[in-house]
């Protein structure tokens, strides 16, 4: 067996791919949240509880409904996406005018009731999802074994970043996005309706994050605790990116995926605590992020 | 600044003015004489010692977030650590209660420095993004450090005697001593609100540019309320490790965190007797609740939501409002 850096490479690559999917997750997550905090200027920490409704949803579309994966991949971000838009309507839009922290607190108040009622129901042992007939199994690359669905999540989650990335930089409806986020009443002066643009965005980044547990459901069992530990890595995620920009969110995600993952080959003590110390260290170095500006 | 609107600020309880010394020193006699008579007319003391301690926990929070305009997501962070070192120093020390105290104390207000240098380096959302995390990394530490012995926590701690002369063991003597510890806590709160200090930092949570402006470096000023935050919930910590002759995981994880914002919220941000009320309101609801599992997870968010979305100025500021509107 060949080793590098007295590893063998067998447990170094399926380390670093686990790592990768992590990062896959993590960038996911970070985008709909920087998307979010761009326009509504709300840091959406339901946004773990969203992933973990994504999953749910998944899970009760093939359990009650006979509806399969690849379905829920478009069926679960549209339900919770839509629960996302009533939350906006509803709640969030009487916070804009007050202090930022408010919607902080909110989201992080309705995170607990989403938390509790799932907590309530299914208990925290997880519920499993079964990786759809078209991926299971996997391919053998001769200096590793890559299972298909693993593969299936580093390609989706890879297009899903540039295809909000695109959106977002390179077309018209991008363009109103990005301006409204720079001065929202002279968007609205042009004849915009910038409130049905920030209802919308909620609801998008939201769908992202169901999106996401949708993916998560066959790799993680289905947990209704499964986002809460999840949306404080990927604050810290956040504070080290920056909210700044769309890519930075996406190479920071990936990055600190990998990071982790060769964490837990080389020094498997730390893998819990690297991300949060790396936060500190960009703090010491470059308090606004690897890709943020100081404002 | 979160909380405080023109008529928070106005408000006698606030006390901005030395005017509104007396009215508060009133209601703080008030306040001891009633938690002295309490455990008197059949409320149990261990409830109220519980309680107590998230008060003290609550109003030291509430010096950051009230004062200071700096929302921390991470303070159970100091409250844990307190509490380990506490217990471990009574436990595997032997040290008197008073040292295993003050050592918890202490190791909190380090944390504090160390936490608090990082994280006013930025503002607003991220300051709460970033003690969440260094509150989640310290989490972890106290998961893996053989010396907290993970999932078990410290038990058994020995309560022992107070200066070598008074036990502990009694129940009713522990909470005179916890009420003591409160009130002298609650005293130095009011008084470094009210201090050159607190105006200061008062001006910086309004409008920080001005301050700085104004020659105050603010970054010293923010340091500093963040480590007598971190102090102040250290010596709750440390004490409720006494107390209850534990110390857990549960005091350090991130729900402990959410509850200081929301015993703070309900209460009233701001205002000075708020985070009180709100302890014993939310202590006193979950106690009251407590066979029904999860779902006090479930109306803890509710009560946020409706706090967030209807109630911003807590029980005390509206009540606060309410008086001062009356009286005009």
């Amino acid at each position: 067996m060949t080793e590098i850096f007295g590893v063998p490479t067998q447990a170094l690559f399926g380390q670093l791919l686990i790592g990768l999917i992590n990062g896959a997750f993590y960038a996911m997550l970070s985008l709909g949240l920087a998307v979010i905090f761009g326009l509504l200027n709300i840091i959406n920490f339901t946004h773990g509880a969203q992933y973990m409704m994504g999953a749910f949803c998944s899970y009760f579309l093939l359990q009650y409904a006979g509806v399969g994966y690849w379905w829920s991949l478009f069926i679960a971000p549209v339900v919770v996406g839509a629960t996302g838009v009533v939350i906006e309507r509803t709640m969030l839009s009487r916070l804009y005018k007050l202090d930022h922290l408010y919607g902080l607190l909110l989201t992080f108040g309705l995170a607990l009731i989403v938390q509790g009622v799932f907590t309530n129901y299914y208990g925290s042992s997880g519920l499993p999802y079964r990786i759809p007939d078209e991926l299971s199994g996997g391919i053998n690359l001769g200096f590793m074994f890559l299972p298909k669905y693993r593969a299936w999540v580093i390609v989706a989650s890879v297009a899903i970043c540039a295809a909000t990335w695109f959106l977002i930089e390179r077309t018209k409806l991008g363009s109103y996005l990005r301006a409204a986020t720079e001065n929202r009443t002279l968007v609205q002066a042009f004849g915009i309706n910038v409130p049905r643009m920030i209802t919308l965005t909620y609801g998008f980044g939201v769908g992202l994050a169901a999106f996401a547990g949708v993916m998560a459901a066959p790799i993680y069992q289905v947990n209704p605790q499964m986002g809460a530990n999840m949306i404080i890595v990927v604050f810290a995620v956040v504070v080290i990116g920056g909210m700044g920009s769309i890519l930075g969110a996406i190479i920071t995600g990936f990055g600190l995926g990998v990071i982790e993952g060769l964490t837990k080959v080389f020094y498997p003590e730390a893998s819990n605590t690297v991300i949060f110390v790396i936060m500190v260290i960009v703090l010491l170095i470059k308090p606004a992020g690897l890709f943020g500006k100081e404002r | 600044m979160v909380g405080a609107s023109p008529a928070v600020a106005k408000n006698a309880l606030a006390g901005a003015v030395p005017d509104a010394a007396r009215p508060f020193l009133v209601a703080t006699a008030v306040m001891a004489g009633a938690l002295a008579l309490a455990p008197h007319v059949g409320i149990y003391p261990v409830f109220l010692m519980k309680a107590l301690c998230f008060a003290l926990f609550a109003c030291a929070f509430n010096l950051l977030i009230g004062f200071g305009g700096l929302l921390s997501f991470g303070h159970a962070m100091f409250l844990g650590t307190a509490g380990y070192v506490s217990a471990h120093a009574a436990k595997e020390w032997g040290a008197p209660p008073e040292l295993a105290i003050l050592a918890g104390t202490a190791a909190s207000a380090l944390l504090g420095v160390v936490s608090g240098a990082l994280a006013i380096r930025r503002q607003g959302i991220y300051f709460a993004m970033i003690t969440l995390a260094l509150a989640q990394m310290i989490f972890f530490f106290c998961v893996q450090a053989p010396f907290t012995h993970g999932e078990d926590g410290i038990q058994a701690v020995p309560r022992g005697k107070l200066f070598g002369l008074i036990d502990l063991s009694n129940t009713l003597v522990m909470y005179y001593v916890v009420l003591a510890i409160f009130l002298g806590a609650f005293l130095l709160i009011f008084r470094v609100i009210h201090s050159p200090f607190g105006n200061v930092l008062k001006a910086i949570r309004e409008n920080e540019p001005r301050a700085i402006s104004l020659g105050y470096d603010a970054e010293r000023y923010k340091l500093l309320a963040f480590v007598l935050s971190a102090t102040l919930s250290g010596l709750a910590g440390a004490t409720k490790a006494i107390v209850f002759q534990l110390a857990s995981l549960t005091d350090v994880h991130w729900t402990m965190s959410g509850e200081v914002v929301l015993m703070t919220l309900l209460g009233g941000m701001g205002t000075i007797f708020g985070p009180v009320v709100g302890a014993f309101a939310i202590i006193g609801l979950e106690s009251y609740l407590a066979g029904f599992g999860q779902w006090v997870t479930v109306i803890t968010g509710g009560i946020f939501v409706v706090c967030v979305l209807a109630f911003r100025r807590g029980i005390v500021g509206e009540l606060g409002a309410w008086w001062v509107a009356r009286k005009n």
